[in-house]
């Protein structure tokens, strides 16, 4: 008889029989015991052909000694050595003889083993895909819109009313804010340069034509878009994981012309307006920079932008703001309506969302430059 | 079997801020039961069972756990208590992001100090003991529902817990997986050891492994029946408890059968 640890005592006075008495704490809190520790007697002893169990009154037990036992009966079977679990506690055997059964039928599910060149190639397929559903999702906006002015589909003024006032209202204390620190950052950064030339007062060009030709529409534009089109996507995204959007289409509704239509519209009726606005606060923003900390007169300052900001400036602004709501209204409803069904879904949905909404953005920005500039506007 | 009791309830009132959901519930859970907490569909049960688990403070009442009140107790002491249970939610509520072997794990991975390899063992034996094994790769998305209950239970005994609550485990299964998941719950009970508390109006399962049970009614707000269903459905008076026992038969069809 010998003693390895305070948990195994081995017992050999029956030949070619090994006993192994259970004591002690096997709890999972006390760490699990390795099948190394039985491995050194099965060696020093070749002859042995089973393996009896006794436990002791000190034995604490839960799943720790089941995985501990599991191990031992596998690697007995290797070695063709019979495990008798009868001197085990009633629970226990009955929870080996319930790990056992499940082993005895499962079928491991076979993975092939993907190529690199593999995973490139449906990478590159998905990403076609990808376009293909972005621009069939562009069409049935198109189809959808043409049956709203044709009188033709179904459209709910209470749902829009509550987009209007989301898109509107409530992002206009954010467009406020962000819109007047960027005023007060052009002012402040350009009067640095302005002021070595004696030229402070052409800051209020600067910030005037900046804010109001592209500046105003690509920061309401991003501030849109992480606000505006993230809950658009995680809202549909929510929608399709509840199987809310397979009901509207069960019911014969078009799911575009029910929760995208009315998106777009009140992104695109809003944007221009929440620009126009950023436009002011900019200007109003540098005026009290020029005012306050360049001691510039404020009636100058005024002139200075009324001659500098051209309805031309405005318009282009206009476009961009117009360019970007479809771009936010379409990014947020397409990633929400190609979301997974699951929570981490809906979360690449509303990631996808803003970063698709303000690359969107960054590529129209530099097209419509790159075409005023061509037409001289 | 050892008829200790390992939960007391004690005139307990639930609501919802001034809405009254239950009130006056009294109960106990000996070890080692299969206790059914049954009713009509928005009686109550569930926020009792939240109110069980840590999730809904009750009104007014105590619930004992082990002679210990839960809600009289600082964070840390119910922090422990809760370390004791285990919990089978009704949609299954696999964290979506994480592999099945992942979900099973991290209760490993919080509350113990073993080392990857050893929780990985633990994995594989708890999912085995589910009749998954070898699914510890998938993510929750890609497998059955009745699989995702299984699943969570594996989750749920991670710990090997004393107590298991469950929120209806049949809801949204079929005869079969139902009756496996009922036949999987005695096994476990043997097996464990645990106490099992499970809030369900699935008649079925309700006779197949409930040994203790209370009802509860909707329009009293209290509980108005406790005992071994099977016994109640021969010896309960009350019309309410055997209309629901009997799936709503009158006592002329019944006669009839």
């Amino acid at each position: 008889m010998g003693g390895i640890c305070d948990k195994l005592i081995f017992d050999f006075s029956t030949p070619k029989t090994l006993l192994i008495k259970l004591s002690g704490d096997w709890h999972i809190s006390a760490g699990l015991l390795e099948t190394s520790e039985v491995t050194p007697q099965l060696i020093a002893h070749p002859d042995i052909i089973q393996i009896n169990f006794a436990v002791t009154q000190e034995l604490k037990w839960d799943s720790g000694l089941i995985a501990f036992l599991l191990k031992l009966i596998k690697e007995c079977g290797q070695k063709k050595i019979q495990v008798a679990c009868e001197g085990l506690p009633q629970e226990a055997q009955k929870l080996l003889a319930l790990a056992l059964k499940e082993h005895e039928k499962t079928v491991l599910p076979q993975k092939a083993p993907k190529s690199f060149f593999e995973e490139i190639g449906k990478k590159t397929l998905k990403m076609g895909d990808s376009l293909a559903q972005a621009l069939n999702f562009l069409g049935d906006i198109a189809v959808s819109l043409t049956r709203l002015m044709t009188g033709k589909s179904y459209f709910r003024w209470d749902d829009f009313m509550l987009l209007i006032k989301r898109c509107g209202v409530d992002t206009l204390l954010l467009v406020s804010l962000i819109s007047l620190l960027v005023g007060m950052i052009l002012a402040f950064v350009g009067s640095i340069q302005l002021k070595m030339f004696g030229a402070q007062i052409f800051v209020a060009d600067m910030v005037g034509i900046a804010m109001v030709r592209v500046l105003s529409a690509v920061m309401t534009g991003i501030i849109v878009s992480g606000r505006i089109g993230a809950s658009f996507a995680a809202e549909l995204g929510m929608m399709q994981a509840n199987e809310e959007i397979d009901a509207l289409r069960t019911l014969g509704v078009d799911p575009v012309e029910f929760l995208v239509i009315p998106r777009v519209l009140a992104l695109v009726l809003m944007m221009p307006i929440l620009t126009i606005y950023a436009d002011l606060m900019g200007i109003l923003g540098s005026f009290l920079i020029s005012i306050g900390m360049l001691h510039l007169s404020p009636v100058e300052y005024l002139n200075h932008t009324q001659q500098a900001v051209k309805i031309n400036s405005v318009w282009i602004g206009l476009i961009h703001s117009l360019v970007f709501a479809v771009i936010i209204a379409i990014a947020g409803c397409l990633r929400g309506m190609q979301c997974e069904r699951n929570a981490a879904g809906v979360g690449q949905a509303t990631t996808s969302a803003v970063v698709t909404g303000i690359t969107g953005i960054v590529i129209a920005t530099a097209i419509i430059t790159f075409i005023c500039q061509v037409l001289g506007v | 079997m050892d008829h200790q009791a390992v939960i007391e309830v004690q005139d307990l009132d639930l609501g919802y801020d001034d809405y009254l959901v239950m009130k006056n519930i009294n109960f106990s859970i000996n070890k080692g039961d299969i206790f059914i907490v049954m009713g009509v569909s928005g009686c109550g049960k569930s926020t009792l069972l939240k109110s069980m688990i840590g999730l809904k403070e009750p009104s007014r009442g105590k619930v004992l756990f082990n002679a210990k009140s839960f809600w009289d107790a600082d964070e840390k002491g119910q922090l422990d208590m809760m370390r004791h249970f285990g919990v089978l939610y009704q949609s299954g509520a696999l964290w979506s992001s994480l592999t099945v072997g992942q979900n099973v794990a991290l209760p490993l991975q919080l509350y113990t100090k073993l080392s990857k390899e050893q929780i990985q063992e633990i994995v594989a034996l708890k999912l085995s003991l589910v009749g998954l094994s070898g699914h510890e790769d998938f993510f929750p998305s890609g497998i059955s529902g009745g699989m995702c209950k299984r699943v969570s239970l594996a989750r749920a005994i991670a710990l090997d817990p004393d107590i298991i609550f469950f929120d209806e485990p049949s809801a949204g299964l079929d005869p079969i997986n139902s009756r496996m998941l009922d036949d999987l719950i005695l096994e476990l009970r043997d097996g464990l050891g645990a106490t099992f508390v499970i809030v369900t109006h699935e008649l079925p399962s309700i006779f197949a492994i409930g040994n203790n049970s209370i009802f509860l009614d909707e329009k009293s707000k209290t509980m108005i029946a406790s005992g071994n269903p099977k016994e109640l459905l021969v010896n309960c008076k009350d019309p309410r408890v055997v209309q629901f026992l009997t799936r709503g038969k009158t006592d002329d069809e019944q006669k009839s059968k």
